[in-house]
């Protein structure tokens, strides 16, 4: 089973909670996944060509999926992944 | 028709009304304004616009307001100085500095986006000014909200020089020091600003608080006749304001006013902090946020918002990215204000150290028309130059012991 943080943004698609469950070899298998349990998900998650949105960071055990293989990355049962979106903010 | 026609998301360009959004519900992308440009360009002209007030008002053409404004009247139209000793000493014919030190009315240019900003939140019916600072855009918010009569709430982190935090004590604002970096302050701002109905100039004002820093570009252009510049080096923090000079250009030409932009766009960040130089150098469209640890703390931020598009922005524009180490920060201070007596903050000094750079590896040409942004007045940042500037020396008022020293 691999943990999946949830942001606020995003709740109202898995029932108000905060974190799920769910299973997949790689973050794209983990997508599908979560996309059939909770249906619109990959939606806010990826764009039309199923890349994952340029605003949207996602953490395996605290790495950015971007430093190790995008949505490649593969998953092993107790991993951790958070969903964040970008803050647009800051100053100059 | 207005010529704000909404908000549009610069990932999915999905369309909102012009209100106080900042981040598109469906792909968290950031939203920002969409003019019409065409009922723009019939309304402005070179003319129109030098009769204009002698402030960053004189463009509000291109600026997200519906009426006149009414905060930050004198904001803007600083000086373009023509950096002939500087010039010279790097080697380069045509050098100007954008002097922002010189803002009205806090000394930075920062004053430009509040400007904007806090006309557009009394717009939108705000009577509450907040804003995440390293500083700068404290110091601003606070003195503006003062002047407008808003109450006001500056956040800012824990570890700033001490002119900075008075610059805001002095106005009376709420004050709140943020145990962290600007990093947390900004996420804690976020995080308020979903609650409370404020207008917080740099997260859900964004869109239109981001469109002041295009007069740096605009008064540029104007101020060298009607000319964009060959180079431009532009200190970077969120990638802002990088993003926006290119913009702020490009538009010129959109509407009219000049011929298609050739300027490359060039990002400087301090070594200790330098997120987005980093990517930039690893050829990558996406970045590390990192801890800062850099004597310019107006640049410290760790996490830039707009990161990505200030990558897009110099690729576009073939310019390049630097770095300069916390020694070389102080070494830029003091260049410029011994070569153009102008005495700047840390973000300034990181700004000369990558023009020095970026001239000696060839990139700049000394034909080159070339213009560097001084953002921020030295005066608020002196515990970085003051144990590097020498003593005063100390005499008793007596001629013969001035002969004796000067003679």
């Amino acid at each position: 089973m691999i943990k999946v943080r949830i942001p606020t943004p995003l709740r109202s698609m898995t029932g108000g909670k905060g974190e799920v469950e769910s299973t997949g070899g790689t973050i794209q298998e983990l997508i599908d996944n979560l996309d059939s349990s909770h249906p619109g998900l990959k939606d806010r998650l990826c764009d039309e060509r199923g890349e994952v949105r340029r605003f949207i960071n996602i953490y395996v055990n605290e790495e950015d999926i971007r430093f190790l293989t995008g949505k490649h990355t593969p998953l092993k049962d107790g991993d951790e992944v958070s969903i964040v979106p970008a803050i647009a903010g800051g100053s100059l | 028709m207005a010529k704000m026609q909404a908000l549009n998301c610069r990932e999915c360009g999905k369309e909102y009304p012009t209100e106080a959004l900042h981040v598109c519900e469906l792909c968290f992308g950031p939203l920002e304004v969409k003019y019409n440009y065409t009922e723009i360009k019939q309304a402005i002209s070179r003319a129109s616009i030098e009769a204009g007030p002698r402030s960053l008002w004189r463009y509000s053409a291109l600026l997200p307001i519906e009426g006149t404004p009414t905060v930050g009247i004198h904001a803007g139209f600083t000086p373009l100085v023509r950096a002939n000793n500087l010039g010279a000493f790097l080697g380069l014919d045509e050098l100007y500095i954008k002097n922002d030190c010189v803002n009205h009315p806090t000394l930075s240019f920062k004053d430009r986006v509040v400007a904007v900003a806090l006309t557009r939140a009394r717009e939108l019916g705000y009577e509450t000014a907040a804003c995440a600072s390293t500083g700068n855009l404290a110091n601003s918010v606070a003195a503006h909200a003062a002047q407008a009569g808003m109450q006001c709430y500056v956040f800012i982190p824990g570890d700033l020089e001490t002119a900075k935090v008075l610059g805001n004590l002095i106005y009376r604002p709420k004050v709140i020091e943020v145990e962290g970096t600007y990093d947390d302050v900004n996420r804690l701002c976020s995080e308020i600003a979903a609650e409370r109905r404020w207008a917080f100039v740099n997260v859900n004002i964004r869109p239109y608080y981001a469109e002041g820093s295009k007069t740096l570009a605009f008064e540029t252009v104007e101020q060298l006749g009607w000319q964009a510049p060959d180079h431009v080096v532009v200190p970077m923090a969120s990638g802002s304001l990088l993003t926006k000079i290119w913009k702020g250009l490009n538009e010129l030409h959109t509407v009219g006013l000049i011929g298609p932009v050739s300027t490359k766009v060039n990002g400087a960040q301090a070594e200790g902090c330098s997120p987005i130089a980093t990517a930039f150098k690893q050829g990558r469209d996406f970045f590390k946020p990192v801890k800062p640890n850099t004597i310019a703390k107006s640049l410290a931020i760790g996490n830039p918002a707009d990161g990505y598009y200030a990558l897009k922005t110099a690729m576009e524009s073939g310019g390049q990215m630097e770095t300069v180490t916390d020694e070389e920060i102080v070494e830029g201070i003091k260049l410029l204000a011994q070569t153009e007596g102008i005495f700047t903050e840390t973000a300034g000094g990181v700004t000369i150290g990558v023009l020095q750079k970026l001239v000696k590896q060839g990139i700049i040409k000394k034909e080159d028309v070339t213009v560097a942004y001084i953002t921020g007045n030295g005066l608020k940042t002196q515990e970085a130059v003051v144990d590097s500037v020498g003593r005063p020396i100390r005499i008793p008022p007596s001629l013969v012991k001035f002969e004796q020293m000067f003679g």
